[in-house]
């Protein structure tokens, strides 16, 4: 567990991040928390022959509602995600995924940008940016561009993410009614299986509303974030009562190809599992209406 | 009073819970730990590792990492042959030759093939991974009862079906004393035992293979010096004065020329005793003549720090339906890995030793297969063979209660040793020294509130929820001696220095790591003297200063080098007593130690300072008496301490995802004489987090291959703080009468019944659903599939 000679920088500011990046010719990487990063180097599983340490440009961390839209820095940490006052507010559920991540050093350290752009396949915050139908602000050597969270995860460590492009913020709608719920892998603590559910209810009728929107995404069942299209499906429409959150949680499985299967957790085991943790996200959810 | 015949504490600090002196600089840290031990000069050691579990080696090619920077050396297996010695064992059985690096055949994962010396880290192992070796595969021998028929390979020449040992022991047979012939035994008292039963219960169990985890790693820094010659060497060992003794030996010196010093050590848990790295280090210093450091990366822990467990049991109880047990007989297959270390062989026949748990069974017979294959090898951890030994007897009886239709409780009750039948001798072979079982089983009855919990329990079921109460009552074996019990010597040594000053300087050669013996055994010594416990300093840890020593094993440290303090201690109180006696122109007789003076009651006072300036200045010597207050003692303890509790856990498991929660965890221990009880409960509440593991998420995987697929923290779970309820603990105090401080031991308790008490819950939760028996660790999707009945 002892990585490799590499190069250490420390940017300023976002553009001198990219030109640190960009006029190697050697294998460079962005480094935020190191708390997937630096594992790999340790065993020598990635070898980067630069690191570009993001963690103290100003501006690139912090959360902010604005324009009826909340922004996350993304090297904000997931400690203040978990303690932010404007989530707690507004998008409880980033809060409440952010608290289940991991143990407290790692929450200390892990960003919301590391997490998305490393993506493994089981970590929660994709499956919370997809459900929550964010989106990231990408700025590279092509300059600025945006991509949905949903479009953004492609596959097992598969990101919409050039070389030397960095993600600095991601946006999204304020919604109360949304929660995330997980099976835990006892040892790392990352999600044996992780569902967000994100729900529109009809207001004033509290849990008893009509579902009017419903985005639902797991984690942890797959390559990579997903949404469950066959559980949205059956609760838009629907009274959210617990037959039709039962019924609607029977179909997590559908349409999820490779399914994973490893000694924490067999891909039967994950199917039932994805189907319980979707039921209790839309439970919870609801009964933030 | 004059200085203890049999000298005994009892005062006012024994009993104290006084704060660990070692903590203030722990928790600031300013400990030194091995990888702070830096030497000018100082190269640094790597090691090539067989990613291969079973081969023969082909080649090693070394020629890119010899041309890189900073690369002072790189060797082979074959490059050291005849320069290294073997791996050192010390038990009384046969074993196999096991080199510290291999020079021909790799045998598990991990294993050295080849090594690198540079002048940084980072250079000796960039040099590790430009080492191509080329090993021909062999066939992986992972399976212990599949290995025992000598499939699909044989380990190594001599151990004809991988077997290294085979003990058949019990009533008839006395001494496990290697492998006996099966058709000498005589089953008729078993056999009839068997037949008369009016109940038999069996089981097949499985102890899987731990690793024990410690926070920090293994690691060794070596210093040769050749002119004089000496060698002096930093490693992280609970037993400093062996370690010297096989490393002395290794370069060829008298055990007088060389030292070796434990330095403050994140855990030891019996995994840390001598390695072959240790000798690679001692060689190379020797021949590169400058000093050697080497520091196990976490990685290399899983790998190659000594495993634990692995043992696979058939047991079988025969009983009258009162419950009363007549015979228990058990078929032990141990795994032991690919080689033996120092204890390994011998760990395994401790289970036998304990098969009676703390029960009146009047006939215990089990045979005994220790079997190679293609893993680590195992050896002592937490527990050392007892916890596989509680397991399985602890399991038998919650079967046997249920096929009975019995309170757990009152089975044990039935079956328990009686006060007055000790000291107890068992059909196991253990005599067992103290105890009053049935006090202590109450106490933890009505701490827990039983029968409110078993009325708890029952309204829960009856609303849907698997909620399960477990118990076990454990014995632990400890202070193994005397020296006939325990290969290397069952005895301690202790010094007591009064300096001039006053002060009082004790060495021990109990070795601790942890264990907070700078502050308990400072309590015996204060109550001894009549002193402070500020004015005392415990020194351990260095061969130098501790002359000679066993170590922090076992349990045995308050119980045996304690004693040995005591010892050392009332002579030299025998001797301030005479010089006192002289100064105040008093009888010896008349002289007593009381706060922090020496003198006689309502007359003259001296002191300590007094007494010893005098004593290292005499103007007159008392008559028969040599100058100064220095003296020591080894102490052989004339048996074992049996330590005892009672553990009750509830649980609850979620229908849905098989998850356990652990609810409550109640539990009384009954360790003797209690020095520091601070100290005790962070010794249970340890071994208690460290039995909960194993019995819930903590186990090794190796595939079919060999390889290891648990070999990190991210995929192997030890618990954490919030996975632990508050324990809830009480304790009994039966003090033991084989030594002058009634001390019994402690370390090891709560690891050894904590597994049997959290597993009994889990299979309890799930009764109603048919389940008799599930061999932990109880991982979610295990428990998950008993739910939906897909095994059973
Ligand atoms: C013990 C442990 C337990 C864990 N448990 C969990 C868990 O339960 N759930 C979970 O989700 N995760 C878990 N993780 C992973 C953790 O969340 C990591 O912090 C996260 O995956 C990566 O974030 P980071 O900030 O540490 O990124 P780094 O490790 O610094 O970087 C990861 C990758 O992302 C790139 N990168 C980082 N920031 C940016 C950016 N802004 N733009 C472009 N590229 C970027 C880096 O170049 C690198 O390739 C765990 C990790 C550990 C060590």
């Amino acid at each position: 567990m002892i990585p490799a000679a590499f190069d250490y920088r420390r940017a300023k500011t976002i553009d001198e991040a990219l030109a640190l990046i960009g006029e190697t010719a050697e294998e460079a990487r962005f480094l935020a928390g190191g708390h997937s990063l630096i594992p790999l180097m340790k065993l020598r599983f990635s070898q980067p022959d630069r690191l570009v340490d993001i963690m103290h440009v100003p501006g690139l961390a912090g959360i902010w509602e604005r324009n009826g839209q909340v922004g996350i820095g993304a090297t904000t940490r997931y400690v203040e995600l978990e303690r932010s006052r404007i989530l707690q507010d507004v998008l409880p559920v980033v809060a409440e995924a952010a608290g289940e991540i991991g143990d407290p050093q790692v929450r200390h350290r892990g960003t919301i940008g590391g997490s998305l752009a490393h993506a493994d396949p089981a970590a929660d915050l994709p499956a919370v940016m997809v459900a929550l139908d964010a989106f990231l602000d990408i700025v590279g050597p092509q300059g600025r561009r945006r991509v949905q969270a949903e479009d953004f995860f492609q596959g097992f460590f598969t990101v919409d993410l050039a070389e030397g492009e960095l993600i600095t913020e991601m946006r999204m709608l304020p919604r109360r009614t949304a929660a995330y719920a997980k099976l835990h892998q006892k040892a790392s603590h990352f999600a044996l299986v992780g569902v967000a559910a994100a729900l529109e209810i009809e207001a004033g009728n509290g849990a008893d509303g009509v579902c009017r929107g419903a985005r639902v995404a797991v984690t942890g069942l797959s390559t990579h974030a997903q949404r469950l299209r066959g559980v949205e499906a059956s609760l838009i429409g629907e009274r959210l009562e617990e037959e039709v959150i039962r019924a609607a949680a029977e179909r997590a499985p559908e349409g999820i190809e490779e399914v994973n299967d490893d000694l924490h957790g067999s891909a039967e085991y994950r199917r039932e599992m994805a189907k319980v943790f979707a039921a209790r996200a839309i439970r919870r959810a609801a009964a933030r209406a | 009073m004059a200085a203890d015949a049999t000298p005994s504490p009892g005062g006012k600090h024994v009993g104290q819970r006084l704060k660990r002196r070692e903590d203030p600089a722990l928790i600031r840290g300013q400990g030194t730990f091995i990888d702070d031990v830096r030497l000018p000069g100082m190269l640094h050691l790597a090691f090539k590792r067989s990613d291969v579990a079973h081969g023969r080696i082909v080649r090693v090619d070394t020629s890119a990492a010899r041309a890189m920077p900073g690369v002072r050396l790189v060797a082979t297996g074959a490059d050291l042959q005849g320069v290294l010695p073997s791996v050192p064992v010390i038990t009384p059985f046969p074993y196999p030759d096991h080199p510290a690096v291999t020079p021909d055949k790799v045998r598990y994962v991990g294993e050295p093939v080849a090594l690198v010396v540079a002048e940084d880290r980072y250079q000796a192992q960039d040099a590790v991974e430009a080492i191509e070796v080329t090993i021909e595969d062999l066939p992986a021998v992972v399976d212990a009862e599949t290995a025992l028929r000598g499939e699909p390979a044989l380990l190594h020449e001599g151990f004809a079906n991988n077997v290294a040992l085979r003990i058949i022991s019990g009533t008839g047979v006395t001494e496990a004393a290697g492998t006996q012939d099966p058709e000498a035994v005589d089953n008729r008292e078993l056999d009839a035992a068997f037949e008369t039963a009016e109940v038999v219960i069996s089981q097949r169990m499985v102890n899987p293979r731990i690793a024990p985890s410690a926070i920090e790693t293994r690691g060794v820094v070596a210093q040769y010096e050749a002119t004089r010659p000496y060698l002096t060497i930093w490693s992280t060992t609970q037993r400093p004065h062996a370690h010297r003794r096989f490393l002395a030996a290794a370069l060829g010196l008298g055990e007088h020329q060389a030292r070796t010093i434990a330095p403050e050590m994140g855990g030891g848990f019996g995994a840390k005793k001598i390695y072959g790295e240790d000798f690679v280090a001692a060689a190379l210093s020797k021949q590169l003549g400058a000093p050697i450091k080497w520091i196990e990366d976490r990685s290399e822990a899983f790998l190659t720090t000594t495993h634990a467990r692995d043992v696979i049991g058939q047991i079988e109880l025969a009983a009258k339906r009162d419950g009363t047990v007549t015979a228990l007989k058990a078929r032990l297959v141990a795994d032991i890995g690919a080689y033996e270390m120092l204890l390994t062989a011998f760990i395994p026949t401790l289970t036998h030793g304990l098969l009676s748990g703390g029960y009146a069974i009047p006939v215990i017979r089990s045979e005994l297969i220790e079997v190679f294959t293609n893993k680590m090898p195992t050896d002592a951890y937490r527990g050392a063979g007892m916890p596989e030994a509680i397991f399985f007897v602890e399991r038998s009886m919650e079967l046997l209660a249920r096929e009975l239709g019995m309170d757990p409780a009152e089975v044990r009750r039935k079956n328990f040793i009686r006060p007055e039948q000790f000291p107890y001798k068992t059909a196991a072979g253990n005599e067992y020294d103290s105890g009053e079982y049935e006090r202590l089983l109450d106490a933890t009855l009505e701490l827990a509130g039983w029968e409110e919990m078993r009325a708890e329990q029952a309204a829960a079921r009856a609303a849907g929820r698997l909620v399960g109460l477990g118990m076990s009552f454990y014995i632990e074996l400890c202070a193994i001696g005397p020296s006939t019990m325990f290969p290397d010597g069952g005895w301690e040594h202790g010094s007591v220095t009064v300096e001039r000053d006053g002060r009082i300087t004790a060495t021990t050669g109990a070795s601790a790591h942890g264990q907070g013996h700078e502050t308990s055994f400072a309590q015996v010594l204060a109550d001894q003297f009549g002193i402070e416990p500020e004015t005392i300093t415990l020194l351990h840890g260095d061969t130098a200063v501790a002359k000679q020593g066993v170590g922090t094993v076992a349990s045995r440290s308050l119980v045996v080098g304690g004693t040995a303090l005591l010892m050392a201690g009332s002579k030299v109180k025998a001797k301030m007593t005479r010089f006192a006696a002289q100064l105040l122109e008093a009888r010896e007789e008349e002289i007593e130690f009381a706060n922090g003076e020496v003198g006689v009651a309502g007359g003259g006072k001296l002191s300590f300072e007094e007494v010893a300036s005098y004593a290292y200045a005499p103007q007159q010597l008392p008559a028969g008496t040599e100058p100064g207050l220095s003296e020591e003692a080894f102490w052989e303890p004339p048996g074992m301490t049996f330590p005892y509790g009672c553990y009750i856990a509830q649980v609850e498991v979620d229908r849905e995802t098989g998850e356990v929660a652990l609810q409550r965890f109640v539990g009384v221990d009954d360790c003797g004489t209690i020095v520091n009880p601070l100290i005790v409960e962070g010794q249970i509440h340890g071994g208690i987090a460290q039995g909960i593991g194993p019995a819930l998420t903590e186990e090794l995987r190796y595939d079919e291959h060999g390889q290891l697929l648990t070999g990190s923290f991210m995929d192997y779970a030890i618990p954490r703080a919030s996975d632990l309820p508050r324990f809830e603990l009480g304790v009994t105090v039966t003090p033991s009468p084989l030594n002058p401080l009634g001390a019994k031991g402690t370390g090891e308790a709560g690891t050894i019944g904590a597994t049997p008490a959290v597993v009994n819950a889990v299979v309890d939760a799930l009764s109603e659903l048919g389940v008799r028996h599930v061999d932990p660790a109880l991982h979610p999707e295990k428990v998950w599939r008993l739910i939906r009945g897909g095994e059973r």
